[in-house]
């Protein structure tokens, strides 16, 4: 489980000057739990979007967007309408925001932020990963996430380190940032490499209070409460 | 003169490094600092180099100044948060330490402390972009300083890689480092000049002085390490054949780091010769440059 909050409306905005026909992916997983990517908030997004004076070419709502097999079956029926957009929203956390960058060959702009749970893990599988960070920077690295896929985590690009496109640290590991620059090529957004990415607010990194002490159903609760009733 | 002057000058510009021991014998920087005094613009003194444990670069670099070169303070982002970063570019202010050079740092586990927790709050164009707020009278979080920072700050680009994607991503770093701050780069040891020259054609347009790296090889077996084991040194075959030939090998290598120095002269605007405890030979380098 990765509980997702959606990025200011403004901030999204943002991310989408200059584009006028956007698709919308949101994900019937966590994002849908979080209230943050299920259809309802897809349709509000894809509303807003619409006074905002964009063309909203379609949206969809895949079951577990971090699950690339299901990523793919569910745009199949909607490819025309993906590659008549300039770009795709993702309503999901950081998983499923790489995962839809990875599958997709249009620039794909994240609409949320994936807050730290305090050390509440689901599983998943693939290849992606997020460190929960609260403050996603996927719109500047061509959907490849710079804190997990670069080993020392740098955000405004490479080291010097890499050898034969593999990381200093272990020959295995391909350099993220070398990924990054690929990924910006072929959806065309290498400027966006010459941004500078402000140094990080690690403190949003932080589990909030009410991570620490909730879950997401309540079924904890629900045991106490029993319990209590049975005592 | 300083470097800042000698690089603002348009001089060809000399610097050079020394790496502190593991220790507090600091019995080679000073006769080292003697040796080169005079005879070259900065000196730079590594920062814990390769993830190793040694005496630091802030208490070398200030010894340096008092016995009168012009150290660059080399900082990685490896080991410091940005509280421990500032504090320490305060503490070389005060200390007389005029220019800092700003890397990301080989990684911990490449080092003798391999369980080290890794840094990185900063990467290193968060660091130059910090430089250069302190030299504008204010920290990173925005808080005015009581007396500001004067600090010229270099940083550091690999010229010939393996990869095209890493090529164009280390001059897409150069550009966004001096959109920083960052006034002038030392490189990675230059072996192949016509891949340097590429290289150059395309930064040149920044206008930023580059001081190409020159390492002298000691034998065959060095450069073939290095081939093997250092990101962005490539030393050409024929150099590493001169090399295994050669009856004294410690000459040949010191007139091959001249001739590159020789052959890159018109390329950039000066060389960072990293001499790897021959540091004592530099002058006899620049002497067969013709530079001394």
């Amino acid at each position: 489980m990765l509980r997702s909050e959606q990025k200011p409306f403004e901030e999204i905005v943002g991310y989408l000057e200059g584009e006028k026909k956007i698709f919308i992916l949101g994900c019937d997983g966590c994002a849908q739990a979080s209230g943050t990517g299920g259809l309802p908030q897809v349709l509000e997004m894809r509303e807003r979007l619409e006074e905002e004076g964009k063309k909203v070419t379609g949206h969809k709502v895949v079951d577990f967007l971090c699950q690339k097999a299901l990523v793919s079956s569910g745009l199949r029926p909607l490819e025309d309408k993906v590659m008549e957009a300039d770009s795709v929203l993702v309503l999901c956390c950081g998983v499923g925001i790489q995962t839809a960058a990875a599958m997709i060959a249009k620039p794909v702009h994240p609409g949320c932020n994936t807050i730290n749970m305090g050390g509440s893990r689901g599983e998943w599988q693939g290849s992606e990963r997020c460190m929960e960070c609260g403050d996603c920077l996927l719109e500047y690295t061509g959907g490849i996430c710079p804190l997990t896929a670069c080993s020392k985590g740098l955000r405004n690009g490479a080291c010097g380190g890499a050898s034969n496109g593999k990381c200093e640290v272990s020959p295995e590991k391909p350099c993220g940032w070398e990924l990054i620059y690929q990924r910006l090529k072929e959806v065309g957004r290498l400027d966006v490499m010459k941004k500078f990415i402000p140094p990080k607010a690690w403190n949003k990194m932080r589990p909030r209070p009410e991570m620490l002490s909730t879950s997401l159903w309540d079924i904890e609760q629900c045991d106490e409460s029993i319990q209590e009733g049975v005592g | 003169m300083s470097l800042r002057e000698a690089l603002e000058s348009g001089k060809f510009a000399i610097t050079t490094e020394v790496g502190p021991l593991k220790g507090t014998d600091t019995t080679e920087v000073l006769e080292v600092a003697e040796i080169l005094n005079g005879k070259i613009d900065g000196v730079n003194v590594t920062d814990q180099q390769s993830a190793v444990m040694r005496l630091g670069s802030l208490a070398t670099c200030s010894i340096l100044v008092q016995k009168g070169l012009d150290p660059v303070f080399q900082m990685t982002c490896r080991d410091r948060n940005r509280l421990a970063l500032q504090s320490d570019l305060l503490s070389a202010s005060v200390l007389g330490i005029r220019n800092v050079l700003v890397i990301s740092g080989d990684f911990p586990t490449l080092g003798d402390h391999i369980d080290a927790k890794d840094v990185y709050d900063l990467d290193s164009e968060q660091l130059i972009w910090t430089i250069n707020r302190m030299n504008e009278g204010y920290d990173l979080a925005g808080n005015e300083l009581q007396g500001k920072t004067d600090l010229l700050v270099g940083a550091v680009v690999k010229p010939v890689s393996d990869t095209d994607e890493s090529f164009e991503l280390q001059l897409a770093m150069m550009e966004k480092k001096i959109s920083v701050g960052a006034r002038f780069f030392q490189t990675q040891a230059v072996y192949d000049v016509d891949a340097f020259e590429k290289f150059m054609k395309r930064a040149e347009q920044f206008k930023v002085p580059v001081l190409a790296g020159i390492i002298p090889l000691k034998s065959a077996g060095m450069a073939r390490y290095m081939n093997k084991n250092v990101s962005g040194v490539f030393v050409p075959e024929d150099m590493i054949s001169s090399m295994a030939k050669a009856e004294d090998k410690t000459a040949t290598g010191l007139e091959i780091a001249a001739r590159l120095i020789t052959d890159v002269r018109d390329l950039c605007q000066g060389v960072h010769i990293m001499a790897i405890g021959w540091e004592k030979k530099v002058p006899e380098i620049l002497r067969l440059a013709n530079l001394a």
